[in-house]
């Protein structure tokens, strides 16, 4: 058989590997695909099970309907419960018009209807009408899909099950021989997938809907639960039907291969963006806000929505505590006028309570929203109101599917968080922590019977950011970075102004001194430089004094030789000897 | 085994052989598809049944579904054979080859059921 050659698993199942081992069919129901990694096994029987009103029947619609308008494969349907008008009119409110497919020939319904009251049995019988009613449908319509929903009526209308058992086998592989993508419908039994054993009758591809209700709120769910020769994802992923169809959330494609952008955004905060390293965040990073109640959170994320829609750029906010016009109204006060974005359509918020429906639902009205919407920034304000929604576990995992989507998409996302008076950073904030790439905490600092505003950053990858705590305040102008007092520890508000004042009396006090003393010393020096001319002047009077001196010795000794000669003459000696005597006396003395 | 109350019917219970009201016109429309053997076997038990109890005032009408399909939709016709008894009203429908003539006649309120 050559699904058995198929079964085995291959290149760990990676899409691409798979999608060329089995043919497939695109639903083209969103997110089923992904799943499914490409559809349903094409030319293959499908088995939807569930639940009585878990969406069986609109599936298997939207399987036909999307093959007739976008994949140009026309449906057949072959209802047993309901008639084509009802089938219609259950579908319309998707959307679907199935009496313009009928008119235009790309969808036939065909109504099998079975009152056993009314029959009698008796001896040998096939369902051979049921094959000729589908096959003129198909040929009819050319039909490449086909919904049979829900087969299991039959056992009801039919009383011979051995019979009946043996037809379906035949309608299974008459189906398989056609070549026709069918998806078959069944309830789901007690402890079987469906309550007449059709998953023994259908083995390449078995899909289980889910409707589950936890703590008072509703949650569909699909899971794959079979799909031979094909990977396929294995979790429980929440759908919602709502007016475009159905909507399938492939949640972990948990691949850790997102693109990385250098790029940069600003925040809206020229000092903020210095903190972070001069130009802001990384464009497609997610950014945690965190921070007690009135800390300002949804300021800051106004001021980051305020400057990308100025640059023209897309954001979709999703509110869970404020509705769009108290938001727009209370930035106003802080003059950020987020209302014009509203009007020039760059900017949408989404309000709704968390409490709505469930951690899945909003989710995936998240994911529909940014899919339609098409946002370079998504801010989630608060994201804890939306954790509240969902036990600890699902909160972590539903935020964890957010930021990865949202990275796949390359959108920058601020997440804000309320944290706890008494413990700022709590439980919650530590599990997102790990997620998200850059974490702000914005705190209250009280001292001297003030409360103030400081925000530091707690971690900013790939970012060289400061690690200084800096004051803020909310005022008219938006947010204010205050400069940071650099004298030791930090001061806020009024302390800071008290301190910088008190350092301001203190630089005067200082100066006055220091004036003070260069006068003093001014004067001593002077003192001394004239103590050293007067010196100077002795000193030199002195010298004079000297040389006076010198000066009447040598006059004194030559007036004593002038006299000597004098004298020599007037005693007549001899001239020549005397002096030589003299000379002799001097040397030998 | 009909839940359905036919008060009518309860008066003029037929014995056996049944002659119900005179001049009542039956018509009968048997479904197949092709010429198959269980096909055939329908059509004779079917016509002995109609001579045995309603000798000359029977139509049968034979359609098969291989050549006209888009008529299978109008009578909800999903087994094969399906005989319908379209008069007199109201229809019913006995499905397989009418090897049980006891059935058939239940089934066609030609005697009552035990």
């Amino acid at each position: 058989m050559r699904d058995k050659r198929l079964t085995t698993k291959r290149d760990g199942g990676r899409p691409n590997a798979a999608a060329h081992s089995l043919p497939k069919t695109a639903s083209g129901i969103r997110g089923l695909d992904e799943i499914t990694v490409g559809g349903f096994p094409r030319g293959r029987t499908t088995l939807l099970c569930g639940a009585a009103g878990c969406g069986k029947t609109l599936f298997g619609m939207e399987f036909l309907v999307r093959g007739a308008t976008e994949y140009a494969e026309p449906g057949v349907c072959i209802s047993f419960d309901e008639t084509g008008e009802e089938l219609a009119a259950n579908v319309a409110s998707l959307g679907f018009d199935l009496k313009d497919l009928a008119a235009r020939k790309l969808l036939a319904i065909d109504h099998v209807y079975i009152e056993r009251s009314q029959i009698e049995e008796t001896g040998e019988y096939d369902l051979e009408g049921l094959f000729l009613r589908l096959a003129y449908a198909v040929d009819s319509t050319k039909a490449k899909r086909v919904l049979l929903d829900s087969v299991e009526t039959l056992f009801a209308g039919i009383g011979n099950e051995s019979i009946l058992r043996a037809e379906l086998r035949r309608l299974f592989r008459w189906l398989k021989e056609r070549g026709l993508t069918a998806v078959v419908t069944a309830e789901r039994g007690e402890n079987t997938l469906t309550r007449h054993g059709i998953e023994e009758y259908i083995s390449d591809c078995v899909i289980l809907l889910d409707h589950r209700v936890t703590e008072a709120v509703t949650t569909r769910r699909l899971r794959v639960v079979k799909y031979r020769g094909s990977s396929h994802g294995t979790n429980e992923y929440p759908f919602l039907i709502d007016t475009d169809g159905i909507s399938v959330l492939p949640l972990t494609s948990l691949e850790l291969n997102q693109e990385a952008s250098d790029k940069r955004v600003s925040t809206g905060i020229a000092a903020l963006d210095a903190m972070l390293g001069g130009e802001g965040y990384f464009r497609g990073s997610s950014i945690l806000l965190s921070g007690t109640a009135g800390t300002g959170k949804t300021s800051l994320a106004a001021h980051f929505v305020d400057a990308a829609c100025a640059r023209g750029e897309r954001c979709l906010s999703f509110s869970f505590e404020e509705s769009a016009p108290q938001i727009v109204r209370n930035m106003r006060s802080i003059g950020v006028n987020l209302g014009q974005w509203v009007d020039e359509g760059v900017l949408r918020f989404q309000s709704i309570r968390p409490s709505t429906f469930g951690l899945e639902m909003h989710l995936v009205m998240m994911h529909k929203l940014i899919a339609e919407f098409n946002p370079s920034i998504v801010v989630v304000d608060p994201l804890t109101a939306l954790l509240s929604a969902g036990a600890e576990f699902e909160a972590q995992s539903m935020v964890l599917r957010l930021v990865d989507f949202l990275k796949s998409k390359g959108i920058t996302a601020l997440m804000t968080s309320l944290a706890n008076v008494s413990a700022p950073t709590q439980q919650t904030d530590v599990q997102i922590s790990s997620i998200v790439d850059t974490w702000i905490s914005l705190r209250d600092i009280e001292s001297s019977s003030e409360r103030n505003r400081g925000l530091y950053v707690l971690k900013a990858r790939g970012l060289a950011h400061s690690n200084q705590i800096r004051e803020y305040v909310i005022t008219g102008n938006g947010i204010q970075f205050r400069d940071v007092y650099l004298g030791g520890e930090m001061l806020t508000g009024s302390a800071r102004i008290a301190q910088e004042a008190k350092d301001a009396t203190a630089m005067v006090l200082e100066a006055e001194e220091s004036q003070r003393k260069k006068a003093i010393l001014e004067r001593r020096s002077k003192v001394l430089e004239s103590q050293i001319a007067a010196l100077q002047l002795e000193l030199e009077s002195e010298g004079q004094e000297l040389r006076q001196l010198a000066a009447q010795g040598e006059l004194r000794t030559r007036k004593l030789n002038d006299d000597q000669r004098v004298m020599q003459k007037s005693r007549a000696a001899e001239p020549e000897l005397a002096p030589k005597s003299a000379k002799k006396e001097s040397s030998r003395k | 085994m009909s839940t359905k109350a036919q008060p009518s019917r309860v008066l003029d219970r037929p014995l056996d052989p049944p002659l119900d009201l005179p001049g009542e016109v039956w018509n009968l429309r048997l479904y197949v598809a092709g010429q198959t053997a269980k096909s055939l076997q329908a059509f004779a038990n079917l016509k002995r049944i109609c001579e045995e109890h309603l000798a000359g005032r029977y139509n049968i009408e034979i359609i098969d579904l291989v050549k006209q399909p888009q008529l299978a939709a109008g009578d909800q016709i999903l087994a094969l054979p399906t005989l319908v008894r379209k008069l007199p009203e109201p229809i019913r429908k006995i499905i397989g080859d009418l090897s049980n003539t006891d059935r058939v006649l239940v089934g066609l309120d030609l005697r009552t059921k035990e």
